[in-house]
């Protein structure tokens, strides 16, 4: 077991070195950053100034390794554009983007399972064939188009809900958070609701498949002969098994609801990483890109190797140390 | 399905409540992100417009960009060499301290020496000396007379010299964002919102509003939408698309006027052979646009009222020189080139160019409004004439390194669409730029692309710039604007229109410099 993790914690290493490489120098063979910098009626003394304040005029390897010897210490570079740590910028908004994923995860369950399950029991319904027309359009339109449909719909036409913005936020334990105020409810639920559109698809999905393959099986229907009632068999026996494709699902679908939300977050105007991000690549603001993508990586790498472990602990059967994983 | 009832009908009570909820504030949706709260930081157009509401320059810019007393009360230049300054008396900053010429030495040291600044303001506070004389009268000196210092000291807001020693961080946290400005600063959340409120301390006119909320909003739509909403109660840079449909929509009151920005194309007229230019068999030909005939062929060739109609719906005037009619520098003479494709080809012909040749026009995809629809619609009417032009369009962080340093750094694009604001409101900033011969040393011809070059346009600029006397100069660059657009040294198309929309009930004095000002904002 533990040469397994030492060997995975090898893996992740190399994983972030080469994902750094990638990134950084496919960063920089993209356009200049100086000319988004400045303003255009500078002569080219001034711009050449700031090219060399910024290190730009040297060889890119030199660039590469001075990043690599700062990134150890823990320091990312600072943005070009806000003159800050591109770390602190990231992370400094990394809260609201966890609570629009983490919300958009609550709304997936919430509005999934019972859709998914009601239309496994009862496959032949009129209900059923809309749930699941439904969950094909909440796949297959797109986030942006929707997003704006929401807004014109919800904010604009009804006037029920803001159409932009995060509303008030409170300290939690220090972090702030919206959800705790009418004000940030109401700003959450829309751009929550346009990214969690394909998760809620993608559980009822998962959970009618499960429950249409569970409830044929025998201990269903030894329930039944033991003259259970329905309500009990879908709340215990059905749902306890069709959970567990539905939290794997999940779990590695919330990695990515945080960190491509970029298009939620730019249609919204929602003050999260992904909108830094897609301002940071219109900008070049390199520091920023970089640092996002190596954060993400490493986010994700994690989630793996948690993934992994967990599993060899919950199901013996998975032998992780033989399968050299 | 219980929390999701609840919340709409909980939203839908306070949709009603929202309407009467906006009593003395305004909220803004901006279409670009100030950088930083530090008025020394960035020279760009979003951070000096939000800025203005804070800080105070000793001139401030009208909507016309004409100059009026802000902390300055009068100026004059005493000799050739000198401008003097007189102070307004009895201003205080946000924090109480007394405004004197002690903060201007400092502002003035302060704003080209920010430590990490992308984009400094040295180009403004370059060659002069600030000197106090007394309290409220303070000397600025250059080394050769300098008739622009008016313009250049409008450009750089004053800070309390009792901040000394504050960071570009001190500012952004509010700790030294401690202005004269009708507005106080009360927050910033870097991506969400930027809050100031009413200055009691005022000096002047007070401020209409009791706060103010600045939302960046980039999404064209979603901005759109925002004002639609209610959210915000007034937008900037309405998109084009919108602008006949806010019309229609009697909840919305839409302002437009038009900018100090031109777009224009550049020609490359200084080598022999142009990169993206050959002959239709695909053989190589010399650089064409090194012949006037073949530039003014692409100026006739250019129907400009259709782009101002079709292209930009109305959103733009066609132009014929470096700035809108009324600005300082401008000629009186000169008027937007007329349609006229036979002259086009007749030219062409001339030229020993009947056949036409083949070209890439390239231009920009996400910098100025509807650019890569104007690049289209250009090529179309070349093709109109018999030049075969085809269309590369570019997101901006790569296209303007290309256009100007890109093939071992020279210009790389023959033909490209390019926009000029005109910071300091006046002709000599384009004829700085993109008239005057290229010339690194000197700092002159930057953004001239194309190389146009004329040493009487250049002797006739030079003497501009160091003419003080506002008559004189004027005639000057009227004349230098005159002999390069008759020689077509760039391709003019038109001036951008801009667009505010605002809440019925409020309007806005549309400014040139597209700045986006809560003082001009009227209550109705």
């Amino acid at each position: 077991m533990s040469a397994f993790i030492l060997r995975r914690l090898f893996q992740s290493a190399v994983a972030v070195i080469v994902m750094s490489l990638l990134v950084f120098f496919g960063v920089s063979v993209v356009g200049d950053p100086v000319y988004m910098l400045i303003s255009p009626d500078m002569p080219q003394a001034e711009i050449e100034a700031t090219i060399k304040q910024f290190g730009f005029d040297r060889p890119i390897w030199e660039q590469y390794f001075l990043f690599v010897k700062n990134a150890l210490q823990g320091d990312l570079g600072n943005s070009f554009i806000f003159a800050e740590p591109a770390l602190k910028l990231i992370i400094e908004r990394m809260p609201a983007t966890l609570e629009l994923a983490l919300a958009a995860v609550l709304m997936a369950v919430v509005l999934g399972i019972p859709l998914g399950v009601y239309a496994g029991l009862k496959p032949r319904s009129a209900i059923s064939k809309v749930i699941m027309g439904s969950s094909i359009l909440g796949f297959s339109l797109p986030t942006f188009w929707v997003g704006i449909m929401l807004i014109m719909i919800f904010a604009v036409i009804l006037g029920w809900l803001p159409s932009t913005g995060r509303g008030e936020t409170v300290n939690l334990l220090g972090v702030p958070v919206s959800f705790l105020t009418w004000d940030g409810l109401t700003h959450l639920f829309l751009p929550a609701f346009n990214l969690a559109l394909l998760k809620i698809s993608l559980v009822i999905r998962l959970a009618r498949a499960g429950t249409l393959e569970v409830w044929h099986q025998d201990y269903i229907k030894f329930a039944r002969a033991k003259g259970l009632g329905n309500r009990r068999i879908v709340f215990v026996h059905v749902l306890k098994n069709i959970m567990i494709p539905v939290v794997t699902v999940l779990g590695l679908e919330f990695g990515n609801l945080v960190a491509f939300s970029v298009v939620t977050e730019t249609i919204f105007a929602w003050p999260g990483m992904g909108k830094l991000l897609i301002g940071s690549i219109q900008t070049l603001d390199r520091p920023v890109i970089v640092g996002y993508l190596l954060l993400i990586t490493v986010m994700f790498v994690i989630i793996n190797l948690i993934v992994d472990v967990l599993y060899s602990i919950l199901d013996p059967r998975v032998r992780l140390a033989d399968r050299g994983a | 399905m219980r929390p999701y009832v609840s919340v709409v009908a909980g939203a839908l009570a306070l949709g009603v409540l929202g309407g009467a909820a906006h009593a003395n504030t305004l909220t803004v949706g901006l279409a670009a992100e100030p950088t930083s709260i530090d008025p020394h930081f960035h020279n760009l157009s979003p951070n000096n417009s939000l800025l203005t509401h804070v800080f105070e320059p000793l001139i401030a810019q009208d909507a016309q960009q004409r100059h009026q007393p802000a902390l300055a009360v009068s100026w004059r230049p005493i000799s050739d060499t000198t401008w003097e300054f007189k102070l307004r008396e009895g201003v205080t900053f946000h924090d109480g301290s007394a405004f004197n010429a002690d903060d201007v030495v400092f502002s003035f040291e302060r704003a080209p020496n920010v430590p990490n600044s992308p984009s400094s303001f040295k180009t403004y506070t370059g060659g002069k000396t600030v000197k106090k004389v007394d309290d409220y009268t303070v000397h600025f000196m250059t080394e050769k007379p300098y008739p622009l210092m008016p313009n250049d000291v409008s450009t750089i807001f004053i800070v309390s010299n009792e901040t000394s020693g504050a960071t570009t961080e001190d500012y952004n946290s509010g700790k030294a964002a401690v202005g004269t400005g009708q507005y106080k600063f009360v927050e910033y959340v870097p991506g969400d919102r930027i809050v100031v409120a009413r200055n009691d301390a005022y000096w002047g006119a007070k401020a209409g509003f009791d706060k103010v909320t600045f939302k960046p909003i980039k999404s064209d739509p979603a901005r759109v939408a925002a004002l639609l909403a209610g959210d915000v109660d007034m937008i900037e840079a309405v998109p084009t698309t919108d602008i006949a449909r806010l019309k229609a929509d009697g909840k919305v009151t839409l302002s437009s006027g038009v900018s100090n920005r031109v777009i224009y194309f550049y020609l490359d007229q200084y080598r022999e052979s142009t990169p993206q230019v050959t002959a239709k068999d695909g053989s190589a030909i010399r650089n064409p646009f090194l012949d006037l005939r073949v530039r003014q062929a692409v100026s006739y060739a250019i129907n400009r009222q259709a782009i101002a109609d079709r292209v930009m719906e109305g959103a733009s005037l066609p132009a014929g020189q470096l700035l809108p009619d009324g600005f300082f520098g401008t000629s009186p003479k000169i008027s937007a080139p007329a349609y006229d494709p036979t002259k086009a080809v007749m030219l062409l012909g001339e030229a020993g160019y009947s056949n036409g040749f083949k070209m890439v026009v390239h231009g920009p995809n996400d910098r100025y409004l509807n650019d890569a629809k104007i690049v289209e619609a250009v090529a179309q009417m070349l093709n109109r004439v018999g030049i075969e032009a085809s269309v590369e369009t570019l997101p901006r962080s790569v296209y303007f390194k290309r256009a100007s340093t890109g093939l071992d750094g020279e210009p790389e694009f023959t033909m490209g669409l390019v926009g000029w604001g005109s910071a300091t409101g006046e002709a000599s900033s384009p004829l700085k730029s993109l008239i005057a011969t290229f010339d690194k040393g000197k700092g002159l011809g930057a953004s001239n692309r194309g190389r146009y070059s004329n040493a009487e346009v250049d002797a006739l600029l030079a003497q501009a710039l160091s003419t003080v006397d506002d008559a004189k100069r004027e005639a000057l660059l009227a004349k230098a604007t005159e002999i390069s657009m008759s020689e077509i040294g760039i391709v003019p198309v038109h001036f951008q229109v801009n667009t505010w929309a605002t809440r019925k009930g409020l309007s806005y004095t549309p400014r040139t410099d597209e700045y986006t000002l809560v003082r001009d904002v009227v209550v109705k």
